[in-house]
């Protein structure tokens, strides 16, 4: 079988894989998030947090919690980092510095996971398993919750009443996340991913020399940072390294826990309006998008184009033997149309198409299928911005799941949709404007532009990958990349929920002969158009100053 | 005791939140994931899949590449090679405490080339483009395994091979007349010509350390290479990690030779080990083909000790 064969059987047996856990998983979420009962486990939790399980909150109230929680959770993790000198398992290492413990709880709580850190250098057993993995969990968790809370909005009728956000915390993180995660880590272990609270070993090599093997929770960190699209690595070598991702198949695996939940969860949102069409519609659009992208990525990486890539006859730079050039684009395509962020090859060194697609992905707002719950959100949203558009088409007010896009829907959607460019642009543009930070681009020229803009779409977007040859780690970047993960992520998530309020407190209207039916190809067609379009408009112009201008040269 | 305000109850209530869910996730699950690796079987993977020797030491891990380099860095020829790596660290490359990548782009094609009087080692500002890096490997393993170590956009004219590449300069910015040409990572006094003597009628010249040419336009020179070079793509590329520890059956293959005429065996009996130590794509269609350099230097020390 050739290389190219190879892929896309690769490709086609990932799609089987998905769509056979497609209605299981889907249906599996759905059941845990709105189970009427709670579980004598669940009540001794809900009794220690002192959450009044019974009580639903309104939609700004449910924010609160929110916040409140993912404040808390930055805290925390920031004094855990600050601390770490002190605190047991800490293999020696100092307390990390403020500006990257701040940037990194702030990307571990935002579901981000951008480390301006090496992690073998910089961070004890203890502060990956119970600090940075915490927070796998729980951002993770946060967002399937957000997204929840938006299809409630669109199910019910006439209430403020959107759910408990205790209750849906508690839920998903001990009943979605932790069992699959279970399974996964033990199934990685099984593959050769390291799970132990050793130090370094000292191994002395055939000819003589030393090497120092280092050790780790590896297994069960790997496992919940893939499902969970978060995608911080143990190592600073990320799912490259072999004790994250030994072998062929383990990174099968992993690019599959990755995406099921997002994949799934337009399942749980059809369950949830009650017509099962529509989650397929939501799907289909993430699908095609989706395989889009996974086909570009890995048509411009297996052509090798560029100077570099032609000199080797392929793009093998940054790519580990064991997983070759298509199932590392693969892995790229998903990471990066997730919110995952891992890496199990290097994206600097990709060719510019190549990379530039991976930007272009991030640019989507990861919906494609997007992070867990934030791809779901993201996806409904530009649903909702297309029956506008469509609507003015018409001249009929426009709904959606029988709910009216009025003016203050529109406002959120469009809210929602402005956050991250206006982040990505303004940051990146404040960044050119300070000449210091020109010293952070390893390259001068159009790649140099797209390592800054990577930094800036990554962070906005909540993805986490990085052009690593990108020099963040600077008080500067710290800071700013730090705000906008904290923005790109929070903002977004206020709105949605205010968009949940004022659809919930609507009463339907029933679907008459001039409603645009939102479970048929054409509107599957129209999202990815309005999709296309908004996206095309907002960023080709500094695509072409990056890797458009690398690529064409 | 008084009521706390909202907000802080709203916060108090988060806190114990995180706390309990820190207990679970961020304790009994390691512990429990621990716990299961602890079955004989997944223990040793858990440990990090090391190897020992007779002695019950440990030599290293199947999973870690390794190098096989003398204490400067020089092949050691009685070994199988590794790629290059750039996890280089206190001990040379393939440190695990330092893993990592280059991180250089498709176009990163020009050297920053260094002060004749330090040299590449003394000039903490000289840089090696990727495509230099790439150029110097090949001609190196080429030279090494006897094969033509010539590849697309390279050029070996000098003390090294460099990365072929041309700043022209235009009457008018980036069209017009080519005024001027420099062979941009070709240093005067390092070789003896620039590698093309005429672009588009005008004399190439070398180029001058703190020459100012950013007012070029970097054009690389194909050449006539062929497009399938003798040696493989892995072999002059670093890996993600910097721990590969494969490398392909082609370039095992390119090695046999050698390790053969080092060990004094035939060729066939190192090409039966190679084969022992190549895995295919799994299930036939995940990943590439992978031959494990560690386990497979191990086995040849076993089989075919140095004599």
């Amino acid at each position: 079988m050739s290389a190219t064969t190879a892929g896309i059987v690769f490709i086609a047996a990932m799609a089987v894989a998905l769509a056979a856990t497609y209605r299981p998983l889907g249906d599996y979420i759905y059941r845990v998030v709105t189970r009427e009962t709670h579980y004598r486990v669940e009540r001794g939790i809900y009794r220690v947090i002192g959450a009044r399980a019974g009580e639903e909150q309104n939609w700004a109230g449910y924010a609160k919690s929110v916040l409140a929680f993912s404040a808390v959770s930055v805290l925390f993790l920031y004094g855990f980092l600050r601390l770490q000198a002190f605190l047991p398992l800490s293999l020696g290492f100092a307390g990390v510095d403020p500006y990257v413990s701040w940037n990194t709880a702030v990307s571990f709580v935002t579901n981000t996971n951008w480390q301006a850190y090496s992690g073998e250098s910089t961070m004890g057993h203890l502060v990956q398993t119970t600090g940075l993995a915490v927070q796998n969990f729980v951002s993770a968790a946060v967002g399937i919750a957000v997204a929840v809370v938006l299809v409630r909005g669109f199910a019910r009728k006439a209430t403020d009443k959107l759910g408990n956000f205790w209750v849906d915390l508690v839920r998903i993180t001990v009943w979605v996340l932790l069992p699959i995660a279970t399974i996964g880590a033990i199934v990685l272990v099984a593959g050769g991913v390291v799970q132990n609270f050793t130090d370094v070993t000292q191994a002395v090599t055939a000819t003589g020399d030393t090497q120092s093997i280092t050790g780790g929770a590896v297994a069960s960190q790997e496992a919940i940072k893939e499902l969970g699209t978060n995608g911080g690595g143990f190592y600073n070598a990320n799912s490259a390294h072999p004790f994250e991702n030994p072998t062929s198949w383990t990174n099968f695996i992993e690019i599959y826990l990755l995406l099921m939940i997002p994949v799934a969860l337009p399942r749980t949102f059809g369950r949830i309006v009650g017509d099962n069409r529509q989650g397929y519609a939501i799907v289909a659009v993430m699908s095609v998008l989706a395989l889009a992208s996974i086909a570009a990525v890995f048509g411009f990486e297996s052509m090798a184009n560029g100077t570099v890539p032609q000199a080797v006859t392929a793009a093998m730079e940054g790519k580990e033997v064991r997983f070759g050039v298509g199932d590392s684009s693969l892995f790229a395509a998903a990471t990066t149309l997730t919110s995952t962020g891992a890496v199990n090859s290097f994206h600097d060194s990709f060719t510019s198409f190549g990379g530039g697609v991976l930007i272009l992905n991030m640019m989507f707002g990861e919906v494609a299928p997007g992070g867990v719950g934030g791809g779901l959100y993201g996806m409904l949203v530009l649903a909702v911005i297309t029956v506008f558009v469509a609507g003015l088409m018409v001249g009929r007010t426009p709904e959606y799941l029988g709910k009216k896009i009025g003016a203050r829907e529109m406002k959120l959607a469009s809210l929602y949709f402005l956050v991250t460019p206006a982040l990505l642009l303004t940051g990146l543009a404040a960044s050119f404007a300070l000449p210091v930070n020109l010293d952070s681009m390893q390259e001068a020229g159009p790649h140099g532009l797209s390592e800054m803009l990577y930094a800036f779409t990554s962070a906005s977007n909540n993805n986490g990958s990085a052009f690593g040859g990108f020099g963040a780690n600077t008080p500067w970047f710290n800071t700013a990349l730090g705000l906008c993960m904290l923005f790109g992520r929070f903002l977004p998530i206020v709105f949605v929920l205010a968009l949940a309020g004022s659809l919930a407190r609507q009463r339907p209207v029933p679907a008459s002969a001039g409603t645009l039916p939102t479970h048929r190809p054409l509107f599957v067609g129209m999202v990815v158009g309005v999709t296309l379009v908004l996206i095309a408009l907002t960023f080709l112009p500094v695509l072409a100053l990056g890797p458009l201008a690398e690529g064409l040269r | 005791m008084a009521r706390l305000p909202r907000w802080v109850a709203q916060h108090l209530a988060a806190l114990r939140a995180l706390l309990v869910l820190t207990l679970i996730t961020g304790v009994l699950y390691p512990l429990a994931i621990l716990a299961v690796a602890q079955i004989p079987g997944l223990d040793d993977r858990a440990e990090g899949s090391l190897i020992y020797d007779e002695a019950g030491n440990v030599v290293g891990s199947s999973l870690l590449g390794q190098s096989f380099t003398d204490a400067d860095g020089n092949a050691l020829l009685e070994y199988f090679q590794s790629r290059p790596s750039m996890a280089v660290g206190e001990t040379g490359d393939y440190d695990p405490l330092v893993t990592g990548a280059s991180n250089l782009g498709p176009e990163d094609v020009v050297d920053a080339l260094p002060d004749p009087d330090l040299g590449w080692d003394g000039d903490a500002n000289a840089a090696k483009s990727l495509l230099t890096q790439v150029c110097e490997r090949s001609f190196a393993i080429g030279a090494r395994e006897g094969v033509d170590g010539s590849r697309p956009y390279c050029t070996d004219s000098g003390a090294s091979a460099v990365g072929a590449v041309l700043g022209v300069f235009y009457s008018e910015g980036t069209t017009g007349e080519v005024t001027r040409v420099v062979s941009l990572n070709e240093e005067c006094g390092t070789v003896e010509a620039p590698f093309l003597a005429e672009y588009e009628g005008v004399q190439v010249e070398c180029a001058e350390y703190g020459g100012d040419y950013a007012a070029a336009i970097i054009t690389p020179v194909e050449g006539d290479a062929s497009d399938h070079p003798a040696v493989p793509a892995d072999a002059v590329t670093a890996s993600g990690s910097g721990l590969d520890p494969h490398i392909s059956p082609e370039y095992a293959r390119l090695q046999t030779a050698r390790i053969a005429a080092e060990r004094g065996v035939s060729e066939a009996d190192i090409e039966a080990l190679v084969e022992e130590h190549t895995t295919g794509r799994f299930l036939g269609f995940m990943g590439d083909p992978a031959v494990n350099v560690v386990e497979l230097n191990l086995a040849l020390d076993e089989a075919y000790p140095v004599s």
